[in-house]
């Protein structure tokens, strides 16, 4: 595998267009707009103060570059270097920015959530969207684009509006059954919306597109609940990562349970487990890895390298601390492959902060704090890959 | 006698006396008058010394004071003594009396406390038994309560187990109220200080947007109004993607419930198939209520095969009755199997025993024939034995010498193969040389010829060769040789490459290139000394032209042989 010379970036801005032609980084206020395969340097632009978030719209042509602390937004042309676009949300403040489906609505979150605004870079127009939540996933836009869900809480109580992205009409508003709205997520075909609670309370719901109730889920009472939840690509299969260290997989046709996956401390029946173990000159310390991963040794310099475990394998369990809220326990990401076939999901407290699959559904990548690792699946052999 | 019969009644009558029922004693015992007359009778004139010694012995025996005086004969009786003696005698009687008295008391009395005894007995042991049953009762009680004490403890556990998961969730839960709580709280001051700030603050930034130039809609069309229409539209989109999903999954689910059909009827068949087949057999052994069911099982099947093809299957009541069909079948159809099964193990044994049976048969007639043929070898190898061991010689040089002649064969073999080859590079070897010589033999006749022609009637340097006719042929020979000798060689060497000979340096005089080149055929790289000789014969050409002619043939001949010999030690 080859390297290309290291960039400089700041705050992990770092995103490749969608279409695949474009890498845009950020250092400090400025953005760096290169080309993918030569690294040529195509852009630069100059924001007015450093950059907190960066986006990309969907058709590739304009970068949004959000500067929280000042309340700034400014928006960048690809095909245009000397069109520019500046959003300034004055006093109320801005705490998140983010593209709308379309490329040219960007929505706003004002400071202490008061409000969403909504801003058209076609008409200069302006809507405002009321009491959003502030919660762990309040906004979500479906696959196509063509409708956003948005958690709201009017009157200690929480409810969903669902907008047509077309035009910001508002479609569908309805109250949810939940005490402390943490979620939410459409499926992959935008006919289903999952709605879930704070870790308190472990229900999940489901609703259609037009805001009926479909169906409620909930796995045991009074321990701590969802942690993560992630659609199949398919739409068939909606998996509940929780805090007990299980995984539990609902269909699409009756919404109940059709297979639940633990996480114990020894292992025992799985094909192969993994282990990273780390060489560091002072000391050793061991990381243990996920099933079906594949490993190799890092070019750097503390070498690790992953060795085949004969079973069973006990896992070394953290006590979370009991004072703590948000304890480090549970399934905390969940990925699944994009031919749905496969399910990866990470338990506790490791050093692994997100996993992605390969679109084609054979490889998952591995990104911890300071190493990534990328995985192959083959049926025959394994190969391995490093970085 | 009467004596013996009166003593027999005195002895009865003490016996009587003695022994009878303590009740009756007093009574009868007492009662002397009836027993009176037997006394009169034991004591009778006639015998009144026997009575007298008797009574004498008697008395002595009780040791009562006698009352004879034993001077007399005539045993003068003392009255007094007599007297006393019977005072005596009813004394011991009275005592006697008394003691059977007491006794018969003693006697009641030990009865009645033996029958006191008894019911005490009784009573006792009903008591130890209802004491024993109470034991039970209270031993099942106890057992119970053991019982009841365990699962009193384990739920407790439980129960403290649960308090204590509680306990813990209450803990976490309170934790993280706790931690929304300070989250919220900070959240509120800082609300409060921007609030404050906002107030305080003069001027207020408003939000504006600065745009070089609007942008147009990124699918090119032109926005519409937000109207009514617009509303009922986004609507009915939403309504289309969900009707068209549910399509979706209503297609994917009609599919799968028909490969589900498919199988299922499948399965039907077959167990069907397989019902049949094995209701055939189980018929052929025996013959019971199984050939009615059979009988209603066919009907059924017929008519729901009949019922599956007509039908379409999708009401309830098609399917359910495929399924308790199915459901029927293979209960039949697993418990044939297990009939089966334990048919089969007999089968099976039955099977491996025949199995066995025959295979130890066929051992039996392999060993036989062995036995046949080991016997038959013996006979072979002893019937030799019998004749000459020089016949065992024999055959053991008759292999040595096979041998022998093999290996022979075998080197005989490779020099055929190597004189086929001799004989073969010889052959190209003559056919070679002959063309070479036709072609020698062409160009020294052309070479002639030019000579000959060439020749003029005018002397010149020529001439001195022509006046010695023989001489002059072989000078011009010589001459055509010299001035051939360039290509002689070259033909010669050719000669020699192909003989594998070594080449002979050509820088000679003429004659002696002539010589050379007519030596070099003969050449044939084994002798030097051959060489010479020709080489020494070259002086004088006049004698040895044709000793050199002859020589040039044998050496052509020798040639011939000494490519033969050549090869032959190549």
């Amino acid at each position: 595998m080859n390297f290309s010379e290291v960039f400089k970036q700041s705050n992990q801005l770092c995103k490749v267009s969608p279409d695949g032609k474009y890498l845009a980084t950020c250092v400090q206020y400025r953005l760096v707009v290169r080309d993918i395969s030569t690294l040529q340097i195509l852009q630069l632009y100059t924001c007015l103060d450093q950059v907190s978030h960066m986006e990309w719209s969907s058709d590739s042509l304009f970068i949004l570059c959000a500067m929280y602390k000042r309340g700034l937004v400014q928006v960048w042309s690809l095909e245009q270097p000397d069109w520019h676009c500046k959003i300034d949300e004055g006093s109320i403040g801005l705490v998140s920015s983010r593209w709308s489906p379309d490329g040219r609505h960007i929505l706003n979150t004002t400071e202490f959530h008061l409000r969403i605004t909504v801003w058209s870079l076609c008409t200069k127009a302006v809507s405002y969207i009321k009491y959003p939540k502030a919660c762990q996933k309040g906004i979500d836009f479906s696959t196509d684009g063509s409708y956003m869900a948005l958690a709201e809480r009017r009157d200690c109580k929480d409810c969903i509006s669902i907008f047509v992205c077309d035009d910001w009409h508002l479609l569908r508003h309805f109250e949810t059954e939940t005490q402390d709205l943490a979620g939410l997520e459409w499926s992959p075909n935008g006919c289903v919306l999952a709605v879930w609670d704070s870790c308190l309370e472990y229900k999940v719901l489901l609703y259609s597109l037009d805001g009926r109730l479909l169906s409620t889920y909930s796995a045991y009472e009074w321990s701590l609940g969802v942690k993560s939840v992630s659609w199949s690509p398919s739409s068939q299969f909606l998996a509940i990562g929780s805090y007990d260290e299980k995984v539990r997989i609902l269909n699409h046709i009756t919404w109940k349970k059709i297979v639940q996956f633990e996480h114990p401390a020894v292992i025992e029946n799985t094909k192969t487990v993994y282990k990273e173990v780390e060489k560091r000159p002072a000391e050793v310390r061991d990381e243990f890895s996920l099933h079906n991963v594949t490993m190799d040794s890092t070019l750097f310099s503390t070498q690790s390298k992953y060795e085949i475990c004969s079973l069973p394998v006990q896992i070394p369990a953290v006590k979370p601390d009991p004072d703590r809220a948000n304890p480090k326990i549970g399934v905390s990401v969940l990925a699944f492959s994009s031919d749905s076939r496969y399910l990866a999901t990470k338990n506790g407290d490791f050093q692994v902060q997100s996993l992605k699959w390969h679109c084609n559904g054979d490889s998952v990548i591995l990104l911890g704090k300071e190493q990534l690792c990328l995985c192959y699946m083959d049926t025959e052999q394994e190969e391995k890959l490093n970085s | 006698m009467p004596d013996s019969s009166q003593v027999k009644d005195a002895r009865r009558c003490s016996v009587e006396c003695g022994t009878p029922p303590l009740r009756h004693f007093s009574q009868s015992s007492l009662a002397l008058p009836r027993n009176s007359q037997s006394l009169r009778t034991f004591c009778t004139e006639h015998n009144m010394q026997e009575c007298l010694s008797y009574i004498k012995q008697e008395v002595s025996l009780l040791s009562l004071s006698p009352f004879w005086t034993e001077l007399d004969d005539d045993s003068q009786l003392n009255v007094v003594a007599v007297l006393n003696c019977m005072y005596d005698l009813i004394q011991l009687h009275h005592r006697s009396l008394r003691t059977l008295e007491n006794m018969e008391m003693e006697q009641l009395k030990l009865s009645s406390y033996v029958d006191n005894l008894k019911t005490n007995n009784t009573h006792l042991k009903e008591e130890v038994e209802l004491s024993k049953r109470q034991n039970t009762g209270l031993l099942e009680r106890e057992r119970q309560l053991h019982l009841k004490l365990k699962s009193l403890q384990s739920s407790l556990k439980n129960e403290k187990d649960e308090v204590q998961k509680l306990q813990n969730i209450t803990s976490s839960r309170a934790c993280q109220y706790n931690h929304e709580m300070k989250r919220r709280e900070r959240e509120l001051n800082k609300l409060r200080e921007r609030l404050n700030q906002l107030l305080a603050d003069k001027k207020e930034r408003k939000q504006t947007i600065d745009l070089l130039n609007n942008l147009g809609r990124a699918d090119g069309k032109r926005s519409l109004w937000k109207t009514e229409k617009t509303e009922a539209k986004h609507e009915e989109e939403m309504y289309r993607t969900l009707l068209s999903d549910y399509e979706l999954r209503q297609r994917e689910l009609a599919l799968e419930n028909k490969e589900l059909r498919k199988v299922m009827q499948q399965i039907k068949k077959e167990m069907v198939s397989i019902l049949k087949s094995r209701k055939l057999a189980l018929k052929e052994e025996k013959q019971e209520l199984n050939g009615m069911q059979t009988a209603s099982d066919d009907e059924e099947n017929e008519v729901f095969d009949s019922s599956k093809e007509s039908l379409e299957l999708f009401c309830i009541h098609a399917r359910e009755k495929l399924t308790n069909s199915i459901r029927l079948q293979w209960r039949r159809l697993k418990s044939h199997v297990e009939k089966l099964d334990s048919q089969g193990v007999d089968d099976v044994s039955r099977e491996e025993k025949e199995e066995m049976d025959r295979l130890k048969l066929e051992i039996q007639q392999c060993k036989d024939f062995i036995q046949t043929q080991q016997h038959l070898l013996q006979r072979q190898l002893s019937s030799p034995i019998d004749q000459d061991s020089a016949s065992l010689q024999n055959d053991g040089l008759m292999l040595q010498e096979k041998m022998r002649l093999s290996e022979e064969w075998k080197s005989l073999e490779e020099q055929r193969r190597i004189f086929e080859r001799e004989r073969r590079n010889y052959t190209e070897a003559a056919i070679r040389l002959s063309h070479e010589r036709k072609i020698f033999e062409e160009d020294r006749a052309l070479w002639l010829k030019q000579q000959f022609l060439s020749m003029s009637p005018f002397g010149n340097s020529n001439q001195p060769h022509l006046l010695k006719s023989a001489s002059a042929l072989l000078i011009t020979e010589t001459e055509v040789g010299s001035l051939n000798a360039s290509e002689m060689p070259h033909e010669c060497q050719s000669v020699l490459v192909s003989q594998k000979s070594r080449s002979v340096s050509l820088t000679s005089s003429s004659t002696d290139d002539l010589e050379s080149a007519l030596c070099l055929i003969p050449e044939n790289g084994s002798s030097e000394h051959r060489k010479s000789e020709l080489f020494g014969d070259f002086n004088s050409l006049h004698e040895n032209v044709p000793l050199r002619r002859k020589q040039w043939k044998e050496s052509k001949d020798l040639s011939s042989h000494s490519l033969s010999e050549e090869n032959s030690t190549a």
